[in-house]
Parts: structure tokens; sequence; C-alpha cells
């Protein structure tokens, strides 16, 4: 370990240790109270409410509502969708900023970040006046017969233009890290570029690029604002999960709508998890790596 | 191979890195590109390599010019000064990738990768990976993947630069007894004089985007052409006087100058080795010129004495061999007198260029 990085923990330790022992209790309990209230608490809440009616309850408002099923199957199709073309977008990216110096390079990195700076809802606003029937594309497009605004389309669009940073905003850095030497090696030993890519970028790169799916799928999940302005909330064809736990919880179906919102809450959870065994796997290739 | 490398120049933005640069590598020949950094002798490299695309002028490998070929179809070998290993791979692949992207079968590649980790002495470590092996080690890595496709030539950028000096030491003379064996056209990069001298059959000298001076080993160190090369291969004694009739007048003494016969007197300098000065108790010569001992430094294969004209208050160094240095048992404030025996004068208009 790098000798100033030991002295700075140490400092910290001994700053914690000069505390008084009420201050450091009282601290503590706040973090876990805090953390208690606005977390977990709501949280065991939610599955309290899906199982008010116990477990045949919980399977009745999941599988026999139709709409609340076909909510699910929309939400499971298009999060991944989503994942995938941003995937392929935000390697693109990536590869476009990091390997190419070009005017407006800069400028395309902070514009990068406007969806996430944008509010969702102006998002989908701008989607449906855009594609609206009233809208400037939206006529054309009818004329051709393509449905954006409350159809599939429009929810894939809205839910990509959200989500769309996380895998380039992931892998601008790392392979901005990695340096171009291996590239080169490989380029001079005779790779063209598609082998380029598969055997030498994308090994050094996988767990970034997971790591990014991981989060823009999370996010992809649970999108409201921007679905909602465009969705149009008709019930089993455009209501995605979050619109469908909104749309029950306003009809004071409560227990059905705390049903979807636990689905909801255990998908999050698992990709939670999912992140947390990615972390730690890289976090040990990372000490692997410095024991070079 | 041979390489003629015809009239290149390359700019990055207003920083000039070679200007009108042209040198015939003959087939076969172990070419070191000296210079300090910022010498363009890298970005030479990486042209002709093809990692680099010139501004102007073209390369040619045995009468094919290879200007337009991109890095890919050149067949060159290229070895990096961080090695620039597939750190996802084992030994075994990434000596293999050259051929695994040409889509040779395992057949083929399997005998060749193993001949290649016998060549480089690394038999045993092919299931290994790159953070497992040693900094030479990994640098024999280098060389077995890119000699794996048969390059016609072989080019390496500050090949040992990142080693410690003992490593360095047995990686060049491996490698100059490897290319005995392989008698591959081989190009490398060094910033380090002994290093180009110790290995390289012919020595470019470079400096700010030219060429100062090519040829043998032997040649440059015994007449470098400019001062600049003079000054880079080791340390040297400058003094500054004029020269008249067969004669270099230096403050304090004189010294025969038979290459100048001209009358006419005119500034000059003259740069003078350290071990080609000789220093007695007594005057040799009466030019001999009068010097204190400052300091003394006998470790090593040479003793270093540094001293100082009292008279003219220039310092000279000089180095003497260990037995010499016994006779003479000098001590700092010793009176003893220097004799150059041998100096090379640069007249002013060798200065420019």
């Amino acid at each position: 370990m790098h000798p100033s990085s030991l002295r700075t923990k140490k400092t910290a330790g001994r700053f914690v240790a000069d505390e008084p022992l009420w201050l450091r209790i009282l601290l503590i309990t706040a973090v876990y109270l805090i953390i208690g209230l606005l977390i977990l608490v709501p949280m065991a809440y939610v599955f309290w409410q899906a199982m008010a009616e116990g477990w045949e309850g919980l399977v009745k408002n999941l599988w026999q509502d139709h709409d609340t099923w076909h909510s699910m199957w929309l939400t499971m199709t298009i999060a991944p969708l989503t994942v995938v073309l941003n995937t392929i977008f935000g390697l693109a990216a990536a590869w476009t900023i990091t390997k190419f110096k070009f005017p407006g390079r800069t400028l395309l990195v902070t514009l990068l970040d406007v969806p996430f700076a944008i509010s969702p809802v102006v998002v989908g606003l701008m989607l449906v006046l855009l594609f609206g029937m009233q809208g400037f594309l939206g006529p054309t497009l009818r004329e051709w017969g393509i449905k954006v605004i409350f159809a599939w389309p429009g929810l894939l669009l809205a839910t990509m233009f959200v989500t769309l940073p996380f895998v380039a905003r992931e892998l601008i850095p790392l392979m901005e890290s990695l340096g171009d030497e291996e590239e080169t090696a490989a380029v001079s030993l005779g790779a063209n570029p598609w082998q380029l890519f598969w055997r030498i970028t994308l090994p050094n790169i996988k767990w970034g690029l997971v790591y990014g799916m991981i989060q823009c799928h999370a996010r992809a999940i649970g999108e409201f604002g921007a679905v909602y302005v465009v969705s149009g909330h008709i019930a089993g064809e455009t209501d995605t999960m979050p619109l469908r736990v909104e749309k029950l919880f306003q009809e004071y179906n409560n227990p059905g709508s705390f049903a979807v919102a636990s689905v909801l809450t255990l998908m999050a959870l698992a990709t939670l998890f999912g992140k947390y065994i990615l972390e730690q796997y890289i976090a040990r290739q990372m000490a692997t790596d410095s024991v070079e | 191979m041979s390489i003629s490398i015809c009239n290149i120049s390359k700019q990055f933005g207003d920083f000039v890195a070679l200007k009108d640069v042209s040198l015939e590598v003959p087939s076969g020949s172990l070419l070191a590109l000296l210079g300090p950094s910022g010498s363009g002798k890298t970005t030479l490299l990486r042209i002709i390599a093809g990692l680099e695309q010139a501004d102007a002028g073209h390369i040619k490998v045995q009468d094919e010019d290879v200007s337009q070929l991109s890095a890919r179809d050149r067949e060159v070998g290229f070895v990096f000064q961080h090695y620039a290993l597939f750190k996802h791979m084992s030994v075994f692949e990434n000596i293999a990738f050259g051929m695994r992207v040409r889509h040779l079968k395992d057949a083929e590649v399997r005998p060749r990768v193993n001949e290649l980790l016998h060549l480089v002495r690394l038999e045993g470590l092919g299931n290994r990976y790159p953070s497992e092996l040693s900094g030479g080690q990994r640098q024999r890595v280098a060389l077995a993947r890119a000699l794996a496709v048969k390059p016609r030539l072989l080019l390496l950028d500050e090949p040992f630069g990142a080693l410690d000096a003992k490593v360095r030491q047995e990686l060049r003379t491996w490698l100059r007894n490897l290319h005995e064996e392989m008698h591959v056209t081989t190009v490398f990069v060094t910033h380090d004089q002994e290093e180009a001298f110790e290995v390289a059959d012919r020595v470019v000298v470079m400096k700010q985007g030219h060429i100062e001076q090519a040829g043998t080993p032997q040649d440059v160190f015994d007449h470098p052409a400019t001062p600049f090369v003079m000054d880079f291969l080791g340390h040297v004694n400058v003094f500054h006087g004029r020269l008249e009739a067969g004669q270099m007048h230096l403050p304090g003494f004189a010294m025969e100058y038979p290459e100048y016969q001209n009358p006419v007197s005119r500034d000059a300098t003259a740069y003078v080795r350290p071990h080609e000065v000789e220093l007695d108790r007594t005057p040799q010569l009466e030019t001999s010129l009068p010097v204190r001992v400052v300091h003394v430094n006998p470790a090593g294969p040479v003793t270093r004495v540094r001293l100082v004209s009292d008279a003219f208050g220039a310092a000279i160094n000089v180095d003497l061999s260990p037995g010499r240095y016994r006779e003479l048992a000098l001590r700092p404030g010793d009176q003893v007198f220097a004799t150059p025996k041998r100096l090379r004068v640069f007249l002013p208009d060798d200065y420019v260029i």
C-alpha cells in the first residue's frame, strides 16, 4: 500500500477515536435510523402489503390479472431491448471518443450527459412533440403506418433516451486508462479491426461493460416519468410495470398495486446483488493486477 | 530485407519530429537509432512500422514501396518499450496471436510457438499470464510474439528501457546472439549510447529530427562528425581557443593540430575525452597545463579525477587506469600536469546545420 494512503487512514482513525463515546453512538444510531426509516421500512412495507392477502392473493394479483401480466411482459421486453441497443450505442460512442480526435469531441462528451440532466417528464414531452400526431414527424410516420407515441416504439425511445449514458459513461474512462498499446501491438501483428475488437478490446473492457449494462437495466426497469408521458396508459397495451403500479394504486387496488411493486423491488434487489458480486470480482481482479 | 528511408518528414502540430530524413539499412544488419528524447528516433521507427504516417517521403523494403501499406500488411515485428502484452491471454496465446489472426491451423501454431518459447528460453511458462512474469521475461515474450509471424523486419522501441541494469545487460547480449542466429534486419531505438555500441553493428545518431551521423560504432565513436555527437557519446572536456597554422592555442597551453594549416587565426572549440588526457608529476611537454586535483573517485573500472587549472579557471575531467592512479597516488590538492593526447577540433562553421 502507498505510504500516504496508510497515513490518511491512521489520521482518520485517530480522528474518530478522539470523539467522545456518546457522540459516536449518536452518529451511528442516527445513520441506522435514517437508513431504516427511509429505505428498509418502506421496502419491507411493500412486501408486507403485497402479502396482505397471502400467497394466494399475490399469485392471483400477478397471474390472473391480464393487464398486470401484460405490463410485466412489456417491461421485461423493453428493458433488455434497451440494454442491447444502448450497449451497441455505448460501445460505438466510447470507441469514437477514445480512439479518434475530431472537432467537437469534448462537446460530444458533455452532450452524453444530457439525458441525466433533463427531467424524464421533459424527455417524454419532447418525444410527444416530435413524434405525436400534431408533432413534427408524427404525421409522416403515421402515413407509413408507424405509430410511435402511445405505442411500444415510444416506450422504447423514452427508456433508451433516459438510460443512454450508462454504458458509454462506464466505458470512456476505462478505455482511456487502458490506452492503445495492446491494440497497436495487435494491429502490427496483423489483426483486422474486427479481430481487434473481439480479441483485444472486448476482453479488456468486459467487466466495465457488464457493469454499465447492469446499471442501464436497473434504470430501464424503473423508468416512470418519460414513459408516463408517451405511453397513453392503455391497459394491456402500453402500461409498463411502474405505470401499472401507479394505475392500480389510483384505482384503490392496493394489494394489486403492491404485488407489482414487490416484483419490481425484487428485480431491483437482484440487480443490486448482481452489481455487488461484480464489484467484488472486479476488486479481486484489481488486487491481482496490482501485485504485478 | 533492406530498408530505404527516403526524405521522410513528420510534424505533430508545430513540433517538427523529422525533417527530410534519409537512411539505408542494409539487409541483415542490426541498426541502432540513438538520440536524446525528442530527437525523432521513435517517430522514425513507428513510421517504418506503419504505426505513424509520414507527411512526406517514402519507405521501401527491398525495393517495394510500403509507404501506403497499413501496419497490418507490412509484415513487421514490433516490440514496445512497455511490452504491450495481452494481459488476458497466456504467454502461449500471446505468442500465437499473429498466427491465430491469420487463421493458421492449430497443428501449425503449436510447434511454432513451442519453438519460439525455446528460442526465448521460456519453455514451460506457456501457461503463465503476463502478470506472473518478471520484466525481462515479459520482454522476451514480446520479442517471441513479434518473431512468430516471421516478419521481414524487426523493430524495437527502447526494448530494455524499463528493465533494471543487470537484466538489461543480459538481454543485450542475448539480442545480439539472437540476431546472429536469425539474421532478420533489425532496427532498435535507444537513448543509451553504451547499449547502441554494444548491440548494434550500425549506429545512427539523431538530433532534433535529423541524422547527425551514421556509421559503424567504431566510426562514430572515433570520428564524431559534430560537436553534438562528440558530446552525446560520453563525457568530454571542452576548450575554447584559437586555431592557427597547425596549432591549437588554448588558455595556458597549445597543441598540434596539423589538419589546419591555414595561417589565418580563427576561433575554434576543442573536445578531449577524459581517458585521452595524461597526468604527470612533472611536465611532459612545455605546453602541459599545470592543474590542481579537486576530487578523486577510484570506485569502478576507471578512476575519475576532477582537476582545475588555477591560472585559467578551467575544470578538466580525467579518467585514469587503476594502475596509473596507484603510481601517481593522487590526493586532492596535489599539483600535477595535464597533457591531452588527442583532441578533436570543430570550427564554428560546423555548427551551421
